[in-house]
């Protein structure tokens, strides 16, 4: 017996599985699980179906889930009030290149804080845990001060560059990763005189494939959502991400619902797309406890 | 961890240069982007300061300041609001529902996929979305507790509602936490409830005796986590109560109702420029958040189990 079994039963009820009522109690399984997967995705059924629907449908009471008419006009809307390539453009890049900063950089250190034995290890990984209590905002205020002395609020460098000196979450990930990785296969690469760099190229970063692989996908997933840092540093219309493009797009505009749904869908798919292909890497790293 | 067998010798001096310059990039970032922001923003919150002019010391009064600010309480109350409410609520839902998930089902990785997928979606698409889905006279939200005959809130111009808005958004996204304990239940043993069948516990007593203890280490470590995520909430209301009347300013919701502490916290630093209180501000977030955290992980010897088998 399985715990399965237990928690498809209501207080008190004892049916044995695979009985007499088996079939009844498979049918109030995936009822339960369907309710529950329907709470979480209705919101989004609502999302596509009114960008679908011709605006006087939208604005009906009672509301009903499946438009009328079809039409495609609040996609081009969305396309065409604001400018949402650039918008994209602009989110592409950011996210690339947090993408890029992270996997260069973030196993690098992970390597040091795992596999290299050096006094002063334990003090840098207890600096890499606090980091990752400490509440953002009581850095944001001196943070923007530093940017904004250098010239840089109004540019990307305020959002890329954290990723180019290592994100402490990712380098607790691989480095959890990398502890689990057998040292025999890198001391025997150094008998044969390898250097430390190459060792660390050829050997480590080939291993860490699915720690990095997770890093990517959730950095990706996070730079391409945020909202409070790009409302902070990018104030010039030609910089908007869509976070905050779409946010100034309800104040310009009043609130077009059918266009804002479009955009909001052409937002969400990309993310969805990623998080369709490397499904297995979200859930692996949700599972280490440390991602959410 | 480490192997006794005896390792090639490498000179120390050499061993530390080799570490330091892999961990360099790190130890760059944690001077400039943790321990001098740490050092100023406690310099800048015994300041008067702003973006144009210099800062100039006032000593406490910063602090002294938010005894008598309204609004600073007003935030600080519907933060709490906010967490004490949304964790509970939060940890209930994901523990509930990962029993669901953990039935003898087809089709696994496509439940959990669907249970997660909110949690990817952009929080300003999904401030949007649920704009409209708890819209009083069009959204679904109220047409679904109409069907039920249910009284139907006006959920974001209601100032007793606003709060509730927000933790409803935030719910949304419970589905991470619902698979962190998706694999907790999967790691209790299943003999334990073997036993306690023998015995002839029903399902409510095999929950509170085996599945809870067993999972409640998992439990403090989410507690926790979510509480800091929702002392710190920003994105969520400033989306939900964004007036399309007011243009880019920053709106609070009925009756301040979705003034969170971080938006107060961003207002007074960006829009006002009071950037020496708003440096005050976040550290009062910073205690308020150790107190909270070390007083959970101090009841944590009365609730939470640890398996020393």
């Amino acid at each position: 017996m399985t715990t399965a079994e237990y928690q498809g039963t209501a207080v008190g009820e004892r049916v044995p599985v695979g009985g007499r009522f088996g079939w009844l109690m498979t049918i109030y399984r995936y009822a339960l699980v369907i309710l529950l997967a329907g709470v979480f995705v209705f919101p989004f059924i609502v999302m596509l179906t009114t960008a679908f629907k011709v605006s006087d449908e939208i604005f009906m009471a009672p509301p009903e889930l499946l438009p009328r008419t079809w039409t495609l006009d609040h996609f081009v809307g969305a396309l065409t009030q604001i400018p949402f390539f650039r918008f994209l453009l602009n989110t592409v890049v950011i996210a690339g290149l947090s993408v890029l900063g992270t996997v260069l950089v973030s196993p690098l250190v992970a390597y040091s804080l795992s596999k290299l034995r050096w006094k002063g290890r334990n003090l840098l990984f207890i600096m890499v845990l606090a980091t990752m209590m400490l509440p953002p905002q009581v850095t944001l205020i001196p943070i923007y001060m530093m940017w904004n002395k250098v010239g840089a609020t109004g540019t990307i460098l305020p959002l890329i560059v954290p990723a180019f000196l290592g994100t402490p979450f990712f380098i607790f990930l691989i480095r959890q990763f990398l502890l689990s990785v057998p040292d025999e296969l890198i001391e025997a690469a150094k008998v044969d005189g390898a250097s430390e760099f190459r060792i660390y190229w050829s050997i480590v970063l080939p291993i860490a494939r699915p720690a990095l692989i997770t890093s990517a996908v959730f950095q990706f997933v996070w730079a391409w959502t945020d909202f409070l840092y790009p409302l902070i540093y990018l104030n010039d219309e030609e910089s908007y991400t869509l976070s905050i493009g779409l946010y100034s797009f309800l104040g310009e505009h009043g609130v077009q619902w059918g266009p804002l749904m479009a955009s909001c869908v052409l937002f969400t798919l990309p993310a969805f797309l990623i998080f369709l292909v490397f499904q297995r890497y979200f859930i692996g790293g949700i599972a280490t406890g440390a991602l959410k | 961890m480490q192997s006794a067998r005896p390792k090639p010798s490498e000179p120390t001096g050499r061993a530390l240069l080799k570490g330091l310059a892999f961990a360099s990039p790190f130890i760059i970032g944690f001077l400039v982007l943790y321990l001098w922001p740490i050092l100023a923003s406690g310099y800048y919150s015994l300041t008067d300061f702003s973006l144009f002019k210099a800062p100039k010391w006032v000593g406490l009064a910063n602090y002294e300041r938010m005894i008598s600010d309204a609004k600073f309480w007003k935030s600080l109350y519907n933060t709490l609001f906010f967490t004490f409410v949304g964790v509970p609520v939060d940890i209930a839902i994901s523990i509930a529902g990962a029993h669901i998930l953990n039935q003898k089902l087809k089709g696994q990785p496509l439940w959990r996929a669907l249970v997660y997928l909110p949690s990817i979606v952009p929080a300003v698409a999904a401030g949007f979305l649920w704009r409209w889905l708890l819209n009083a006279q069009y959204g679904f939200v109220n047409e679904i507790l109409r069907w039920f005959r249910i009284p139907q809130p006006n959920w974001l111009l209601d100032a007793s509602w606003g709060g509730i808005s927000v933790i409803v958004l935030m719910l949304w996204t419970v589905g991470g936490t619902m698979l962190i304990y998706l694999a907790a239940l999967k790691n209790v043993p299943q003999e334990l409830y073997e036993a306690a069948e023998l015995d002839g516990a029903g399902p409510l007593r095999r929950f509170w005796h085996i599945t809870w203890p067993m999972i409640s280490p998992v439990t403090l470590f989410q507690v926790i986590v979510l509480i800091i995520a929702f002392l710190q909430v920003f994105t969520q209301p400033f989306v939900l109560s964004k007036d399309p009347g007011l243009g880019t300013q920053t709106a609070t919701g009925p009756g301040d109702s979705m003034l969170s502490y971080s938006i107060y916290l961003f207002q007074n630093g960006f829009t006002f420029l009071k950037m020496g209180y708003a440096s005050a501000m976040a550290w009062v977030l910073l205690f308020v958040t150790l107190a909270i955290t070390l007083l959970i992980l101090w009841s944590a010897k009365k609730w939470v189990f640890y398996d020393n088998r």
